[in-house]
């Protein structure tokens, strides 16, 4: 086996002073369907809405694609307008794969209100997601979604997946690029991880600081925030913030300038 | 011992071949430019400095010294541009020490080519080398194999062709000084916003036959980050602790000698922050 794959066999050019382990398995030409497009997005709930966020570059290796290719969709909605929706879902990863899935569950909630005559709750449709996702398992949606909207008691809710179809439901949620930038600010910002309440106790008994829903002026101040950060330090994100914000009154879209650079 | 230590070489190929990754550099994926004209010649980089898809750097000097009058701009490996001109401008100080004469660009040029030319490529550094000297004006890219090229304008690193583009659409032969300046400017700024590896601001140097070089540090901002919206200043005491131990001066003076200086903040150079 060796002699047939070893191409230096007999002539070895460099002399280790270890046992060579199995060599490298030899490379095998071949199509890899899969492309990273770059990008982020973020999601962030309060008491009775969900913010969905993410920037607008599409990017492969050093070049751009686009500086407007929107990550954040509304799902269930008019074909133009996306209109009568109350489902949100980003998209980020391969944006290919992305769109289709995007489109897939678009279609999916349509025909559950053509059949069953009432629109979708955000609970079935995350589940229905995960059905969708774990479908491919074997050659998956190379995306990580997150989606949201409200729940059945008006609360905001959100349900963030992995491309595999594991999902959970969660107050709060960075994707894609610049994830783990973007992460551990929410960790501390939105769930109050690391911070405690001052003078409440001393060592071990000092009282952490609860986390509670934030309004929503305050939630998107951090979205901006944790975005306009994450151009800084990260290449792939940039050009310009998309924001969709569920609420009882319907769905709300909000641009935003980014860096360009 | 001069030259680079290979101790290490065995150690690494076994960590190598059993599938540890390398470490990685920090490289300047990089805009650089120079761009000759009537009396003298004009460089400009980028300030970005990556580290994979990380900013690692936002605001990275790439415009090196070789001699008053011959300048550098430097591309790849940032370790390996940072050294290598070091190497060459400490070289070409006492060659010109000895001959009693000012360097000349295409002797600067054809050192760093053999010093690169040696190392086979493993020094990645690519180069744009620019100056004025008895002979006239000179601008060079060197290639970490230790290619050479003369031309009246060049391009170099992972923005090259952006900025390539400006120069190849926009290039004129009679360029002054404002001119050269401009379009070296604008070439910079293609590699900016159209490569992912250059980023930040402009850097521009003008060598000019018998007026001191410019360096031009920041010479264009075009992307200064927003205020933040919001305020991340915690409250005194939000942190956990266990417990706190104060150690006064005095007790430290029983270990090391301390030594008190003037509370003028000019002392010391101060390091760039966010605010």
């Amino acid at each position: 086996m060796a002699s047939l794959l070893d191409h230096s066999a007999g002539g070895q050019t460099v002399g280790y002073s270890f046992s060579q382990s199995a060599a490298a398995p030899v490379k095998q030409h071949g199509f890899y369907p899969y492309t990273d497009n770059g990008g982020s997005t973020l999601g962030i709930t309060g008491s009775d809405f969900a913010i969905l966020a993410g920037d607008t570059r599409s990017t492969s290796g050093y070049n751009i694609n686009s500086r407007m290719v929107p990550k954040v969709f509304k799902i269930g909605g008019d074909e133009e307008t996306g209109e009568g929706a109350h489902i949100i879902l980003s998209v980020v990863g391969f944006a290919a794969d992305g769109n289709a899935l995007k489109e897939r569950l678009d279609s999916v909630v349509k025909m559950y209100k053509y059949q069953h005559g009432k629109p979708m709750s955000v609970s079935a449709c995350a589940q229905r997601l995960s059905t969708i996702l774990y479908g491919k398992r074997f050659f998956p949606y190379y995306v990580t979604a997150i989606l949201a909207g409200l729940d059945e008691e008006g609360k905001g809710a959100l349900y963030s997946y992995d491309p595999v179809g594991s999902y959970e439901r969660e107050q709060c949620r960075a994707a894609g690029a610049a994830a783990s930038l973007i992460m551990p600010f929410l960790d501390n910002q939105v769930n109050f991880k690391n911070q405690y309440i001052p003078g409440s106790g001393e060592g071990h008994a000092l009282e952490a600081k609860k986390a509670e829903p934030l309004p929503r002026d305050h939630v998107q101040q951090l979205v901006r925030d944790a975005f306009t950060s994450a151009v800084e330090r990260h290449i792939e994100v940039g050009d310009h913030l998309q924001m969709l914000i569920a609420t009882r009154d319907g769905i709300e879209e909000v641009f935003h300038p980014l860096k360009k650079d | 011992m001069p030259g680079f230590d290979f101790s290490n070489f065995n150690r690494n190929s076994a960590l190598h071949a059993r599938g540890v990754p390398l470490p990685k550099a920090t490289s300047t994926g990089t805009t650089i430019v120079g761009c000759v004209y009537d009396n003298g010649v004009v460089i400009a980089a980028d300030t970005r400095a990556t580290s994979g898809p990380i900013v690692a750097d936002k605001n990275c000097e790439k415009l090196h010294y070789i001699a008053p009058k011959i300048w550098c701009a430097g591309a790849g490996t940032a370790a390996d541009t940072e050294f290598t001109t070091a190497l060459i401008s400490s070289n070409v100080e006492l060659h010109s020490l000895s001959t009693g004469r000012d360097p000349r660009v295409i002797t600067c040029m054809t050192m760093l080519k053999q010093h690169l030319f040696r190392y086979q490529g493993h020094i990645g550094a690519y180069l744009v080398v620019a100056g004025v000297d008895p002979t006239g004006v000179g601008l060079y890219t060197v290639h970490a194999h230790g290619s050479t090229d003369k031309l009246p304008y060049v391009t170099m690193g992972s923005g090259s062709l952006a900025a390539m583009s400006v120069f190849e659409s926009t290039w004129q032969p009679d360029l002054d000084k404002q001119g050269a300046i401009t379009l070296c400017a604008e070439a910079i700024k293609a590699g900016i916003f159209n490569d992912l590896g250059s980023g930040s601001n402009v850097d521009i140097c003008v060598i000019e036959n018998d007026k001191p070089t410019q360096l031009m540090r920041n010479y264009e901002k075009p992307n200064e980050r927003g205020t933040k919206e919001r305020n991340y200043r915690f409250p005194r005491g939000t942190t956990a602790w266990l417990n706190q131990k104060i150690i006064s001066k005095e007790d430290m003076k029983k270990y090391v000698t301390i030594e008190t200086l003037s509370g003028d903040d000019n002392l010391a150079e101060k390091m760039e922050v966010d605010s």
